[in-house]
């Protein structure tokens, strides 16, 4: 009797939970069936301009997806004329170095405005925020008149001074070398290591995962800048890729998948990047976004 | 070195904290509040870069006030925000809040999502431009005859052009905010679902009082971020509109290619810099109302 009343009610919760059940699995694969549909629609433009970058003139204007004799043709005709060579050249030498530059200083102040107490701490935190609410395009004419007066146009460092250091890094870094505990730097200094070593050696290690966010962040930021470089520059040796881009798109006009290759020139690099550190990358921009 | 030896511990700290902020002081100063001052004062003087500066007053304000291109350039400007924010919000929200539920090929299906976010605006400018090229050229315009649906002007039209720019900027966007709005779900505390879940309540009503209510940092954190990406958009325009930057008929012309064309096509950098204090007015304002209405509600 007692195990039947037991039963009874266990079976009864079965099937109710169970009735329920297959709708909600319905649901669940209709869920998959349109996120599913969403994302191979987003990566359709990048599919197409890499299959198009792939294909004889003579069929870029069919729908077909898979071209139908691959060549790379396009890939030789355009490297070949060296252009884009230059400018795949140039936008990884601005890249890195602009990348290096804000990993170091932005950490630096970061560092400095968190594990320091010193007059004018406040006075610096307040002023480097206030330079968020700045955009970018309220300073380049100014940056421009610069490098006039210098002699800065059409150099690298024309190029990348602007973006040396950049308040949303410091900050980022800041918040990041809050979670250093002070004991760590104290037990250093009675180590004997001057500051300088101990930011280096001892802080700068345990913040590695918000350093990689930052750079990818700057990377990425300067690998597709565009106004800038397009004002600074003249020669067109010294593009940047998407500078060369657009001015390369003009020109070929109609022979698109000719401009296709040079997107997918400049696309690809970021994108393989991605691929091979994706959790890492994502992880960084959750942090970024969330912190920054 | 002797002199240096004699600081007590705090007054060594003050001389290390200086010497690291040096560099970064002088490079703020210089490259951050110098050409902001600058940009403000160049905004009242008359200059076309060769001959001598010579002081307006409020003139290049007054010529903005009464150019009705500004005008157009400033409703522009607009519609890209006010279109652009809520769509891909609401998107980027509808994706986050579902894939955040499935847990078959979630992976795969997020770096779907993500991809356009590692593209260059400028190469994903010239692909959709050429999806919207006419038959038999645009991708579009080639399925739509293919099904039988008549041609659609997209960067022709006064009308089409505006959106079809701003669909590509859209798409590049979604990926970051997808990212941004999961992190945000996964941070709402599961306990909260399992009472509501044990006093029965409905899906619909889960979503409206618990799940957007404890989002509304990461709300507010997009709503900012995109609205200020939108008001300062150049890149897509300025490339899907190379051979007529901002046309057809200034239909598509935001504020910032009327920056670059006033200060580096006519020269007239006085005009350009009062246009730059315009849209860094407008950045503040946004920015302030947004974060007041969003926050306080």
């Amino acid at each position: 009797m007692a195990v039947v009343e037991e039963i009874r009610p266990t079976t009864d919760a079965l099937l109710k939970t169970k009735a329920p059940k297959r709708p909600a699995n319905m649901g669940q694969f209709l869920r998959w069936f349109f996120l599913f549909l969403g994302g191979i629609a987003m990566v359709m433009p990048i599919a197409f301009m890499i299959s198009t970058s792939l294909k004889w003139p003579h069929e870029v204007y069919n729908l077909r997806l898979i071209p139908e004799e691959p060549t790379i043709e396009n890939y030789t005709y355009v490297l070949e004329d060296g252009r884009f060579y230059w400018w795949f050249v140039n936008s990884i030498i601005i890249a890195l170095i602009t990348t290096v530059c804000n990993v170091i200083f932005d950490s630096l102040v970061g560092y400095t405005l968190c594990k320091f107490k010193f007059p004018g701490r406040y006075i610096v935190f307040i002023a480097i925020l206030s330079t968020l609410m700045i955009p970018t395009e309220m300073l380049v004419i100014p940056w421009y008149l610069m490098s006039q007066q210098f002699g800065w146009l059409d150099t690298y460092w024309g190029i990348m001074f602007p973006g040396l250091m950049t308040a949303f890094g410091t900050f980022l870094m800041k918040q990041f070398f809050e979670t250093v505990p002070d004991d760590f730097i104290e037990a250093a200094r009675i180590d004997g290591l001057n500051e300088l070593q101990i930011w280096w050696t001892v802080a700068m290690p345990l913040v590695k995962p918000a350093l990689a966010a930052l750079a990818i962040f700057v990377f990425l930021g300067n690998w597709t800048a565009f106004i800038w470089p397009l004002i600074v520059t003249n020669s067109v040796e010294m593009y940047t890729l998407p500078v060369g881009l657009s001015s390369f798109g003009d020109e070929a006009d109609v022979q698109w998948e000719l401009i296709m290759t040079g997107a997918a020139i400049s696309t690809i690099p970021t994108l393989i990047v991605f691929l091979i550190f994706q959790r890492f990358i994502i992880r960084g921009v959750v942090m970024a976004g969330l912190k920054g | 070195m002797k002199l240096y030896r004699d600081l007590t511990i705090r007054q060594k700290h003050i001389v290390w904290a200086w010497a690291f902020l040096a560099l970064p002081v002088v490079f703020y100063t210089v490259i951050r509040f110098y050409p902001t001052g600058n940009a403000i004062l160049i905004s009242f003087q008359d200059w076309n870069l060769l001959g001598s500066r010579t002081w307006t007053g409020l003139d290049n304000y007054i010529k903005l006030w009464n150019d009705p291109v500004f005008w157009q350039v400033f409703r522009n400007t607009f519609v890209y925000l006010l279109l652009g924010t809520p769509v891909s919000l609401v998107l980027s929200f509808i994706i986050a809040y579902h894939l955040d539920k499935l847990r078959f090929m979630h992976g795969f299906l997020r770096m779907l999502y993500f991809l356009p976010f590692m593209t260059s605006a400028v190469a994903m400018a010239w692909v959709w431009r050429w999806f919207y090229q006419p038959v038999p050229i645009g991708l579009f315009n080639n399925f739509l005859a293919s099904i039988g649906i008549p041609q659609i002007e997209f960067l022709n039209s006064t009308t089409n052009a505006l959106p079809s720019i701003l669909a590509p900027a859209v798409w590049a966007g979604l990926g970051f905010q997808i990212i941004i709005f999961m992190a945000g779900l996964r941070a709402i505390p599961k306990s909260y679902y399992e009472a509501a879940r044990i006093d029965g309540v409905s899906t619909w009503t889960v979503l409206w009082e618990i799940t957007l209510p404890l989002l509304k940092p990461t709300i507010v954190f997009i709503v900012v971020f995109s609205s200020i990406g939108f008001l300062r958009i150049f890149d897509h325009v300025f490339n899907m509109t190379t051979n007529n930057p901002g046309g057809p008929l200034n239909s598509t012309k935001p504020l910032v290619l009327m920056i670059y064309q006033s200060a580096f096509d006519s020269f007239d950098m006085g005009y350009a810099a009062a246009q730059t204090v315009v849209l860094f007015l407008v950045l503040l304002v946004v920015s302030l109302i947004q974060l007041r209405l969003l926050r306080d509600r």
